[in-house]
């Protein structure tokens, strides 16, 4: 299985990277230019969707790394029941 | 009942009985017409109340058509179709006919237009599931398979306990809106909320599914939960507590997704929040918002399935469903890569995906209705969806680190599954007017306007961003995160075990002399039973006679004694 698929190759994820950033700064650009016409205040500052989504998901993360900390058991914590049955 | 209606629901279920009589071409042409003539009869039905029932005192209509029964059923037969497609080279022979019988019962609950009618098939698509889960035919399953349906025969009992109650009170069997006001009514949303997945016992969904075989746990996504959602639109629209329970689901869903490691678990966790996103939508109860609730449960079912159709295409090829074992399969699986993609961006709204139309009516609502705490918690959490399901579901499973397996794409009965509801999830969302067109109210609402695209494509892109930005915090390790199935698989037990002992210390503290009184009179009841013992002894009549008489005597001593006070 030698055959190589173009993802493979670091060059093009490289690409694909910047292709990415490229899109996320359109949006933003886009935001500035078409009328958003906001439900609420907050809606109405350059670049809310944006930086909202980051740093709800941010959170997110921390939070369930965080929950994790107390909740988290090897994949064999319920074997035993299993076995049992 | 005098003109010819066929109810779709007894065809499913003639079909899933039929089934098992039938072998090779036969069996495939039927479990793929069983479904299709499903659909056919009930679009031939009218609306209105088409079969009525004496029973008891009550006129039954197992039977009632309208527009919400009509979308939920039609999604229904169709989940069926595609499952059944599917599954056909599963190997259990079981799997099948269970799965139609499960579909048939939650079709059977949406056109119940009274409660009596509700219950019955609820307790049918209970045992449906379970045979679902059965035929897996692993230890694994076999032990969440009792766990499942003691929840849902408890949650049975509930809903049993408040419809009952219901209808003493009213006098009424119809199934309408309600107000939770009374136990009853409490006890039936209570029962209904347990099946949508609700804290706290939601953690029956993510125990259970998984569980199932690579073709069964796409059936069990979709009939139990968006049936709750369906009694939930019809029966508690506009509850408000309903916005808060939906909310504590979809972060519950979320946060536990990101945590897990199974594949199959972290879209069973999905499933729990995107049923959230459908609950907060009732909650707010305007039309607006239950059209939303109602769309969204459509096309959840279509991607939900596709996805889970990929991830069963993995593991029946590769027997792995963990993500840390799992990874570069897009290099052999590229059509099982591409379509479990689509049903990745539809869960997560990319315009152009059923997604983008359905659930943005929801956070619409919230908007209309100046909820802003609702609305920004909405927003936060589709952008949650992207990072549980969107991105880290295709990413650990088809990307990431190549795992060097090389499985093919699966054998062509599933490959159109597939093919067929990556299609629908597109034409949903390029073309919403047909769905629109069969919610239950009308739709005054446009999906594709240039602020709304923007703004939903920063929200997405940016969460995507902060995935790649954390992917290290993200990587997948061998753990599960202990849920509230904790409480019945460890300390539940745990405690049976301990207050087991003390019984028995007890016991033993208590001596011999109890236990010997205990066998003395044990004794004495046996002999006592022999024959010409005390009870089996043949009586003269006249003692007969006598004792008669005692008894008729102190029945009229405290019929004089009770009237006396009265």
């Amino acid at each position: 299985m030698k055959h190589e698929h173009w993802l493979d190759h670091r060059d093009n994820v490289k690409k694909l990277w910047r292709g990415f950033l490229v899109l996320l700064a359109l949006t933003v650009v886009a935001g500035l230019v078409v009328d958003l016409h906001p439900h609420f205040a907050i809606e109405g500052w350059p670049g809310f969707d944006a930086a909202y989504g980051f740093v709800t998901c941010l959170l997110m993360i921390v939070g369930a790394k965080a929950l994790g900390l107390f909740l988290k058991r090897g994949d064999a914590y319920y074997a035993e029941d299993q076995q049992d049955e | 009942m005098n003109e010819l209606n066929f109810h779709p629901a007894l065809i499913l279920i003639a079909g899933a009985l039929l089934l098992p009589l039938l072998r090779g071409t036969a069996r495939s042409i039927a479990v793929l017409s069983a479904p299709t003539l499903a659909l056919i009869a009930l679009w031939l039905l009218p609306e209105g109340r088409l079969w009525q029932v004496q029973w008891l005192d009550y006129t039954l209509a197992p039977l009632a058509v309208d527009k919400l029964s009509r979308l939920f059923a039609t999604i229904f037969a169709l989940m069926a179709l595609a499952g059944g497609l599917f599954a056909l080279r599963q190997e259990s022979r079981l799997e099948i006919p269970a799965a139609f019988l499960y579909a048939g019962a939650a079709i059977g609950v949406v056109l119940a237009g009274d409660l009596v009618t509700v219950f019955l098939f609820w307790e049918f698509m209970a045992v449906g599931s379970t045979l679902v889960l059965w035929s897996a035919a692993t230890p694994g399953a076999w032990a969440a398979s009792r766990r499942y349906v003691a929840v849902h025969l408890a949650g049975g009992v509930i809903l049993f306990a408040g419809i009952t109650g219901h209808i003493l009170a009213t006098g009424e069997v119809g199934f309408d809106r309600m107000q939770a006001d009374s136990v009853a009514t409490w006890l039936i949303l209570i029962g209904f909320l347990i099946n949508a997945g609700a804290p706290p016992l939601a953690a029956w969904l993510p125990d259970a599914y998984p569980e199932a075989s690579w073709s069964g746990t796409v059936f069990l996504s979709a009939f139990t939960t968006k049936t709750a959602v369906y009694v939930l639109l019809r029966g508690f629209p506009g509850t408000e507590l309903l916005i808060w329970i939906g909310m504590f689901m979809i972060f519950y869903g979320i946060v536990y997704a990101l945590l897990e490691n199974d594949m199959r678990r972290i879209l069973a966790y999905s499933i729990v929040n995107q049923v959230g996103f459908m609950v907060v939508g009732i909650g707010i109860g305007t039309e607006m918002a239950l059209n939303g609730a109602a769309a969204h449960a459509f096309a959840h079912i279509i991607y939900k399935g596709l996805l889970l159709m990929s991830a069963g295409a993995v593991l029946a090829a590769t027997g792995k469903r963990k993500c840390s074992e799992l990874g570069g399969l897009f290099h052999s699986m590229p059509l099982t890569t591409i379509c479990g993609t689509i049903g990745a961006l539809a869960i997560s709204s990319f315009p152009l995906t059923s997604g983008f139309v359905s659930k943005s009516m929801v956070t619409q609502a919230a908007a209309d209705g100046h909820l802003q705490a609702v609305w920004l918690l909405l927003a936060a959490a589709s952008a949650g969806v992207f990072l549980h399901a969107g991105i880290k579901f295709p990413w650990f499973v088809f990307f990431q680190k190549d795992s060097g397996l090389r499985p093919a794409d699966p054998p062509a009965s599933m490959r159109w599954a597939m093919i067929l509801f990556a299609f629908l999830c597109i034409a949903l969302g390029v073309w919403p007017g047909p769905l629109y067109a069969l919610l239950p109210y009308a739709v005054d609402y446009v999906p594709y306007s240039a602020a709304h695209v923007i703004t939903q494509l920063q929200l997405l892109l940016f969460s995507g961003l902060a995935f790649f930005v954390m992917l290290d915090y993200l990587k997948r390790t061998p753990t599960i995160t202990l849920d509230a199935d904790w409480i019945w698989r460890v300390s539940g037990p745990a405690m049976a075990r301990v207050f087991g002992d003390a019984l028995r210390i007890t016991r033993a503290g208590l001596g011999n002399d109890l236990a010997a009184g205990m066998r003395a009179l044990a004794e004495a009841v046996v002999r006592q039973r022999r024959p010409g013992g005390l009870l089996l002894r043949s009586w003269p009549t006249g003692s007969m006679a006598l004792w008669v008489m005692v008894m008729l005597l102190a029945y009229l001593l405290l019929y004089y004694s009770g009237n006396s006070h009265a």
